[in-house]
């Protein structure tokens, strides 16, 4: 292996640009593109924590934007209730979604293939139902969070650059652990399992145990990124868990490469880059993203990870 | 009583349209192992097509039969210019692609349309109520709906198991390679086969549009249900799916239309119109659960590998 590749030097350029971006805000006053890149890094972080069921553990799910919607409902129906700490409103949107998942995770993962797929996104597309019919926390139209978590001075969630840089750390932390994940006996097993469970089975695993538990922690992950996406909103509404959102996810996994530690965190950026540069151009800019992603589909396998480890070979 | 009878005509009505839905999306994956998220983008053409034609000439019939024609050449076209390249691909890619062409047919209908939906109105000759029973009326259209659906399901017995075109689509579906290689032209049967389920999507989009409006976007909710259907019947078998689609139909039109009520006897008044509409969306996915944790496969696993 060579000490220099171009998949790691595109990488790490990335990382400092993501990590420097406030300063470039702030000497060039762009103010927007803090907005812009905070949203960029939750989805970063639900995208990397969708990877870690999809690319390591071969389970296909297509129902990952509910928990989004769960994280940020918990924020915000605390928030209207009264609770408005961080500390117990994060830590509730992670474990509503771990309780999601356990339960969705137990039904799906009873089927493999295209029946987990449809699975997942018809209990994704219930949990939007669900969203539609509180009432009392606005039904359709959706919850305002009028007061962002408070952590009680620890940081302060309203200003723009604090709020930035907690999602990124919050980034860095879920990849940091992902990658403990996926190089611990857990992690192998669960890669196994996706290469071939029969065998994994055989040898005495018990394959639904690994699988569920990998697919928990990978809502609580992304339910992580619910709560902070609610704060970045300050608003949550049944539209975040709309099964499109599961498809941008999946996208986002598949266009940066599906299975590597960076990849989601890469197709996030260059998605919604992409998704923001387009809408400038034209109103219509779904006309060109569609063919786009279907042409990224028939010849770039591998996402763009797999683009620049070819570039480094060639 | 009168109320019952009616929500069981349109328990069955709706099942019979899901039907039609479900029938494409199954056929096609049966077949040629293809997801299909698009297909509710052809349900959404449909309707739009429908409602286009039958505003130029003037007559619903005429506009209704130039939509499914179209629809049948749209799907065509798609087949032979982008998804056939996606045949023994991943599943996964099969989504994301046919989830880029979801986009872009939204988009589509936006520009050419507008964002405002269009509305299809009905002849007067289907507007009539018709006596079904003493003293109890129904829709004329509801009940041609039904009538036209269960016509299309028996044509699509009859002609999956009873023709050779049928034949060859079984063999096709059974062994790919083998049936090439005896000289049949493969490669024309999936476009036919994907043109059929285009058509009968359209179908069910144009017969649906008279009673919702035709907006964008409307072909997303009702893929879910067909997706529902075709896992509770069992993904490829069409029987499965015809089963499933009533199943589903009844449940869901039954369920909203008398879980209230019952709930209000339990619960108190305010606490049950709270969770009565959540619990009747939701009704369908429980039986998808139920039915998953007991059949694995589905009801009706089409006998595959």
């Amino acid at each position: 292996m060579k000490a220099f590749s171009v998949s790691k030097a595109v990488t790490a350029l990335m990382l400092v640009g993501l990590v420097l971006l406030p300063l470039y805000s702030y000497l060039s006053g762009n103010i927007f593109i803090m907005t812009l890149f905070t949203r960029i890094v939750i989805l970063a972080l639900a995208a990397a924590s969708l990877n870690l069921i999809m690319g390591f553990g071969g389970m296909m799910s297509f129902g990952h934007a509910a928990y989004l919607g769960i994280g940020g409902y918990a924020v915000g129906m605390l928030a209207q209730e009264g609770v408005g700490s961080g500390f117990i409103q994060f830590p509730v949107a992670i474990a509503a979604s771990a309780i999601y998942a356990l339960v969705i995770g137990a039904l799906s993962l009873r089927t493999r293939g295209v029946y987990f797929i449809m699975i997942t996104l018809a209990f994704a597309q219930m949990a939007y139902y669900v969203a539609s019919g509180l009432a009392r926390y606005g039904g359709d139209d959706g919850l305002t969070v009028y007061k962002r978590s408070d952590f009680s001075g620890l940081i302060n969630l309203s200003n723009r650059t604090q709020f930035y840089y907690l999602c990124l750390t919050c980034l860095f932390a879920v990849i940091f652990l992902i990658w403990r994940i996926v190089n611990s006996r857990f992690g192998l097993v669960v890669q196994g399992l996706r290469s071939n469970e029969q065998r994994m089975q055989a040898i005495g695993f018990p394959a639904k145990r690994y699988q569920l538990v990998c697919f928990v922690i990978s809502g609580m992950m992304c339910g992580l990124a619910g709560a902070l996406l609610a704060n970045n909103t300050d608003f949550v509404s049944p539209a975040v868990m709309y099964w499109t959102r599961s498809g941008d996810l999946m996208v986002m996994v598949i266009l940066g490469g599906m299975g590597t530690l960076f990849g989601p965190v890469m197709g996030a950026v260059v998605y919604l880059l992409l998704e923001e540069f387009l809408s400038q151009i034209t109103e219509y800019w779904a006309l060109i993203m569609g063919p786009l992603l279907l042409l990224i589909v028939l010849f770039g396998r591998g996402g763009i990870m797999g683009l620049l480890g070819r570039l480094n070979r060639g | 009583m009168l109320l019952v009878v009616e929500q069981f005509l349109n328990g069955l009505q709706f099942g019979m349209l899901l039907f039609l839905l479900a029938a494409g999306l199954t056929l096609v994956f049966g077949i040629m192992d293809l997801v299909n998220l698009a297909h509710g983008s052809l349900y959404m053409m449909g309707a739009y097509f429908a409602a286009t034609f039958a505003a130029w000439t003037g007559s619903f019939l005429l506009g209704a039969l130039l939509a499914l024609g179209a629809t049948l050449v749209l799907g065509i076209v798609l087949e032979m210019s982008a998804l056939r390249h996606l045949y023994g691909r991943d599943h996964l890619d099969h989504v994301l692609a046919t989830f880029g062409l979801i986009l872009f047919f939204n988009e589509a209908v936006r520009l050419i349309w507008g964002p405002a939906g269009l509305a299809l109105p009905l002849p007067a000759w289907l507007t009539v109520p018709v006596p079904i029973l003493p003293g109890i009326h129904y829709p004329a259209y509801r009940l041609a709906i039904i009538v036209v659906a269960l016509l299309v399901a028996l044509l699509l017995y009859l002609g999956v198991m009873r023709t050779r075109i049928g034949m060859l689509i079984r063999a096709g579906a059974s062994n790919r390679e083998m049936i090439g290689a005896l000289g049949i032209n493969i490669k024309l049967l999936y476009t036919l086969v994907f043109g059929l389920g285009a058509a009968l999507a359209g179908l069910a989009g144009m017969m649906q549009a008279p009673i919702l409006t035709v907006q964008i976007g409307m072909g997303e909710n009702i893929l879910i249900l067909a997706f529902v259907i075709i896992v509770i019947g069992g993904i490829g078998s069409i029987r499965g799916a015809f089963l499933a689609a009533i199943f589903v139909g009844m449940i869901d039109t039954l369920g909203r239309a008398f879980l209230p009520n019952l709930l209000r006897q339990v619960l108190s008044g305010a606490a049950a119109s709270t969770a009565a509409p959540a619990l009747s969306s939701m009704l369908i996915y429980l039986l998808m659960a139920i039915v998953l944790v007991v059949r694995p496969e589905g009801l009706f696993p089409a006998n595959r590998r």
